[in-house]
């Protein structure tokens, strides 16, 4: 089966426009990053100097990885639930459109946004901790190998936190349960961020490319067993 | 369910889904008419041509390609169809709708494209609104549009003027009639029997099963006996003796104080005869008509027909 890059760029071109014009996406998009931004920036803000070698030995940068894993799934959310709500699957199945084709677009225009937003909070972040933190909190926070794995982890995270949001929303019957379902399934990611940002579970080389491996197979599997059981018929004829 | 004598079109014996046996083929630039009460299976009847369901039972070929799940994406590529409700992106403006399924279809050159449709529908001058703010007889004209920015081989329009006020649904009408003198094959659902009367060249009538199918002009010969409506100034003292005998008059009955209609075989032979017997008596003819039953008798025959077998 070859996919049609024409089409999956018309769903994601789509699907950003709609995004767009949506104000419930767009506070979901802003609120979660608002969250993990500004309440470790009050904690770096108050920091002594002295609390710099703590610091050395956690990896705080870390718990943003958040970010990625609860936002494109609360995005990922409103991508077959809200057509259905709308009435507008049925004209977008009447077209040449594999299931594939249109899983992936959904998946795209969710990932695009989401990461961009990750990345952009990150610079954010290190930009303040850079110009307003005590000189060595900051040396002891901006740590290369972390700001390394926050880049890879980054797509990867959201990409299996999209297809979580993306199965639940093929079996939702309303949008706001489907994100409010979509974000509960994707904290048990989010909770291993925050406990190997904090050193409860402590990051190796190993680790990182063990979990690296799993979550592209993840993804790579999900985008596989979302298409193998979206089903055309359930989502036209059934009204739950 | 059709088959155009040139290239197939759409053919299904079997029941598309699982609604009984119904046969039936459409031509090529034919308007062909599905009618039926609500359930019958008009929808399901179309979203199983457009492999949006799957037929459990029975066979198809739809634009000349066999209704099969492996041809599903081959089918969508030479038809369009256009639901009941429009499902439009309503953030979205009308161009961007239509950008949008111009690339799902790989249409070439969209956006020339789009603009030809939109001319169509005479909608050029809104191509920047969003489809919010459009009333929903616009919403139907942009839904049009979308269903032609393919061209397909097979137009399937699905209650196309449900839920429009009669200004919109003739300019739906309009549209589609303007689309089948340019040959598109269109297949229309409707329970509108004056519509379907209009615009089809042939109709189906499905009540879970296909009751009948033809030319409205046909099921209308096939299924009542032509009818003469005889005015007179006064009643007649005695219109049994008047009618009775007369060549090419099975019956008649009065149908008001001097009104009477005579069930007839043949209305050249009828006719005249019964011009002469009611002078002979002395009757002040005002008229005398031959009576049309129209579709939507015929319709109502038919399912009377099968509710009082079911309640049989």
């Amino acid at each position: 089966m070859r996919v049609r890059s024409r089409r999956v760029r018309a769903i994601v071109r789509k699907e950003l426009g709609e995004y767009r014009h949506n104000g419930f996406i767009i506070w979901t998009m802003a609120i979660f990053p608002l969250i993990f931004l500004i309440q470790p920036l009050v904690v770096v803000f108050a920091l002594p100097a002295s609390a710099s070698n703590q610091l050395e030995h956690g990896h705080l940068l870390l718990y943003m990885l958040g970010i990625p894993a609860l936002v494109p799934a609360a995005v990922a959310a409103d991508a077959v639930v809200g057509e259905r709500q709308q009435g507008t699957l049925e004209p977008v199945l009447t077209t040449p459109i594999r299931r594939q084709e249109l899983l992936l677009g959904k998946a795209l225009a969710a990932l695009v946004p989401s990461v961009a937003i990750a990345y952009a909070v990150y610079a954010v972040f290190l930009a303040c901790v850079g110009l307003f933190a005590q000189p060595a909190v900051a040396s002891a926070l901006l740590q290369a190998p972390d700001l390394l794995a926050q880049l890879l982890f980054t797509p990867l995270l959201a990409g299996w936190s999209i297809w979580v949001g993306i199965a639940i929303s093929t079996r939702a019957s309303d949008f706001r349960v489907a994100q409010q379902l979509g974000i509960l399934a994707s904290l048990p990611t989010a909770v291993v961020a925050a406990l190997i940002a904090f050193d409860v579970i402590h990051p190796t080389l190993g680790l990182a490319i063990a979990l690296a491996a799993a979550l592209l197979l993840g993804n790579r599997l999900g985008w596989r067993i979302m298409s193998a059981t979206f089903d055309r018929e359930r989502l036209i004829t059934s009204t739950k | 369910m059709a088959r155009s004598r040139r290239r197939p079109t759409c053919a299904d014996s079997g029941g598309g889904r699982d609604r009984g046996r119904v046969l039936a083929e459409v031509d090529h630039g034919e308007v062909f008419g599905f009618l039926g009460p609500n359930g019958a299976g008009k929808t399901t009847m179309v979203r199983t041509l457009g492999t949006l369901l799957a037929p459990t039972s029975g066979a198809a070929t739809v634009a000349g390609v066999p209704l099969t799940s492996e041809n599903g994406v081959e089918i969508r590529r030479r038809i369009a169809i256009m639901p009941e409700s429009p499902g439009l992106y309503l953030r979205l403006s009308v161009a961007e709708n239509l950008a949008c399924f111009a690339d799902l279809y790989e249409v070439p050159d969209p956006h020339d494209r789009i603009g030809r449709v939109l001319r169509a529908v005479d909608l050029a001058d809104r191509a920047n609104d969003a489809c919010g703010a459009l009333s929903k007889g616009l919403r139907q004209r942009v839904a049009l549009a979308r269903a032609l920015l393919s061209d397909p081989q097979l137009l399937f329009l699905d209650e196309p003027t449900a839920g429009l006020d009669p200004a919109a649904a003739r300019e739906v009408l309009q549209l589609v009639t303007a689309l089948s003198q340019r040959g598109v094959t269109i297949f229309l659902t409707t329970h509108r029997l004056e519509e379907a009367e209009r615009l089809c060249d042939r109709v189906a009538i499905l009540n879970t099963t296909l009751r009948t199918i033809g030319r409205p002009a046909e099921l209308r010969e096939q299924l009542f006996a032509t009818t003469l409506t005889v005015r007179t100034l006064g009643a007649l003292p005695e219109p049994g003796r008047v009618f009775a005998g007369l060549p090419a008059i099975d019956s008649w009955r009065q149908d008001g104080p001097a009104t009477y209609v005579l069930a007839v075989s043949d209305q050249a032979v009828a006719a005249p005869a019964a011009t002469r017997a009611l002078v002979a008596a002395g009757a002040e003819v005002l008229s005398i008509s031959q009576s049309h039953p129209s579709l939507e008798e015929v319709y109502l025959q038919l399912i009377g027909q099968d509710q009082e077998a079911g309640q049989g």
